[in-house]
């Protein structure tokens, strides 16, 4: 079996090593034996854990509503059924392309025909370090650590107003606990969906009890866990037994960094995964920095449904290279906080509010906001506590539906709704 | 013929299933799946197994043969 073979038809006896063991290296495994790859598949991880899914770390396994195990997405049994070798507990640390081997701290190394680069992304480091007791959350091992600290009695302090923050919060509310969220934005959520939307995302947290330092930024955290002292940039200080960090992602790939793969904070890839120059090479999921057709530079995206597509056609393009596959659906993004469920389709980013449907301040609460990029058609919407509409918004920004009908549709479910 | 079931305990309205598959998932006004028809012609196994395993929430399942 040559690399040749899999550069120009189904050469699926290959041997297939994906490296990272979350969401998209899962996902592309299975899919590989299920468009019929019959040659080893091999899944190199990490961590020591089964492979698991990462939106519970901020949701259910956060409140306590669920256990970790809960959270798997593939366990030893199931892998040995689906005839998946899983190399866990030492993660990968160079990549020679010319020799298509992967070494792993362990010593060990592995041979591939086909390689696909799924090491998606880590939390931003915090600037701030204190003796002990702050957080941020990735991973299974970071959520164990804040769990157990989050027995200290103490109010506890969030930096960073984006999903994780805003989902921390929520949890830590939940848990019957006092919570400050701080952040540099007057309105964090504003980026993503301007400033009139991003407003409610910031009185849902004042609602439920959190209070929010929004404009103000972290100048220094200092002590220890259950004594920590963070001191904000407009001189006042918040005490706080425990504080959790989520400012943001970078790509896994300083692994990547001397094998001469194209890196730009995540792997350049194409709208297939596939690495340019490498034949035989493939990047999924959060590392995967895509060039996508249409106008913006190459984007990783960030999204579970994303890395979910992605895994299934890439490996329907290394089975069949001849038709590359593509994910072909809109942007999606869940947020759940508090009692609201936040869904995010398209690109509401940048685009303008066109109009907002439905009641942000009701109790519960149900809204859809429309936006556009050209004031003509839908390119974005932000649908709360509403998957019927999200799904109509969804359908129409795929269409690339005018605005106007996209209200007149929005305006019937919403009158039929509350009927 | 494969049989789809959905854990409605389980569901939280990501609606997922119903972009992949429409003719199989719908969802109800307070957000829940709702299967259309739960036996699934073996023809229409793979696409709506498809469906299922983008659940974020590992809610729906096909079983048998
Ligand atoms: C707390 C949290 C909540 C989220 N909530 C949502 C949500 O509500 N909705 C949504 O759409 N998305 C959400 N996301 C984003 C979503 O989880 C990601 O898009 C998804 O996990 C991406 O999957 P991935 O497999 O590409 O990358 P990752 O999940 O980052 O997994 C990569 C894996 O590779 C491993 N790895 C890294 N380096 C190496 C190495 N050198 N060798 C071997 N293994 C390595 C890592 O340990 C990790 O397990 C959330 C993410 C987090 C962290």
């Amino acid at each position: 079996m040559s690399a040749h073979a899999v550069g120009r038809g189904p050469g699926a006896d290959g041997r297939a090593v994906i490296v990272g063991a979350s969401v998209a290296g899962v996902r592309t495994a299975q899919a590989l034996r299920r468009e019929g790859w019959t040659g080893p598949v091999t899944l190199v991880g990490d961590e020591p854990h089964p492979p698991y899914d990462k939106p519970p770390l901020s949701k259910q396994l956060l409140t306590g509503a669920w256990e970790p195990g809960r959270a798997v997405l593939l366990d030893g049994p199931a892998a040995r059924e689906a005839g998946i070798t899983l190399r866990l507990g030492s993660p990968a640390v160079r990549l020679d392309p010319a020799g298509r081997r992967v070494s792993l701290a362990d010593g060990q190394t592995l041979s591939y025909d086909v390689l696909v680069l799924a090491t998606g992304a880590a939390a931003r480091p915090s600037p701030w370090r204190p003796g002990s007791g702050l957080h941020v959350l990735r991973g299974l091992d970071d959520l164990l650590a804040l769990r157990r600290d989050l027995e200290l009695p103490g109010p506890v302090v969030v930096v960073g107003g984006g999903f994780i923050g805003a989902e921390v919060a929520s949890a830590v509310r939940a848990r019957g606990r006092e919570v400050t969220l701080v952040d540099p934005l007057p309105v964090p959520m504003a980026r993503l969906m301007g400033e009139e939307v991003g407003a409610h995302f910031n009185g849902l947290h004042r609602r439920h009890g959190a209070v929010t330092a929004f404009g103000t930024g972290v100048e220094s955290i200092t002590g220890r866990a259950g004594a920590l002292t963070v001191r904000l940039s407009d001189g006042g200080a918040l005490p706080a037994a425990t504080v959790v960090v989520g400012i943001g992602s970078v790509a896994n790939d300083a692994w990547l960094r001397d094998s001469g793969i194209p890196l730009e904070d995540g792997v350049l890839c194409d709208e297939y995964g596939r690495v340019p120059g490498h034949l035989g090479v493939y990047a999924v999921g959060d590392l995967a920095r895509r060039r996508l057709p249409g106008p913006g530079g190459p984007q990783r995206s960030e999204h579970w449904t994303s890395a979910v597509e992605q895994a299934a056609c890439v490996a329907r393009t290394i089975t069949r290279p001849s038709a590359p596959s593509a994910e072909a659906s809109v942007p999606y993004v869940w947020s759940d906080q508090y009692d609201w469920k936040a869904q995010i389709v398209g690109a509401p980013g940048g685009a303008r509010l066109h109009r907002l449907i439905g009641d942000p301040d009701g109790s519960p609460a149900r809204f859809a906001a429309l936006y556009s990029g050209d004031g003509a058609r839908l390119t974005g919407a932000v649908l709360v506590n509403w998957p019927r509409a999200m799904l109509m918004a969804r359908r129409l920004i795929a269409e690339e539906g005018a605005l106007a009908h996209a209200e007149r549709e929005l305006t019937a479910t919403g009158q039929v709704s509350r009927a | 013929m494969p049989e789809l079931t959905a854990d409605l305990g389980a569901c939280q309205g990501y609606a997922n299933c119903v972009v992949a598959a429409p003719d199989t998932y719908d969802i109800d006004d307070d957000g829940l799946v709702v299967l259309v028809r739960t036996e699934i012609p073996e023809e229409d196994r793979a696409r709506v197994e498809e469906a299922a395993r983008s659940c974020p929430v590992s809610a729906l399942k096909v079983d048998g043969k």
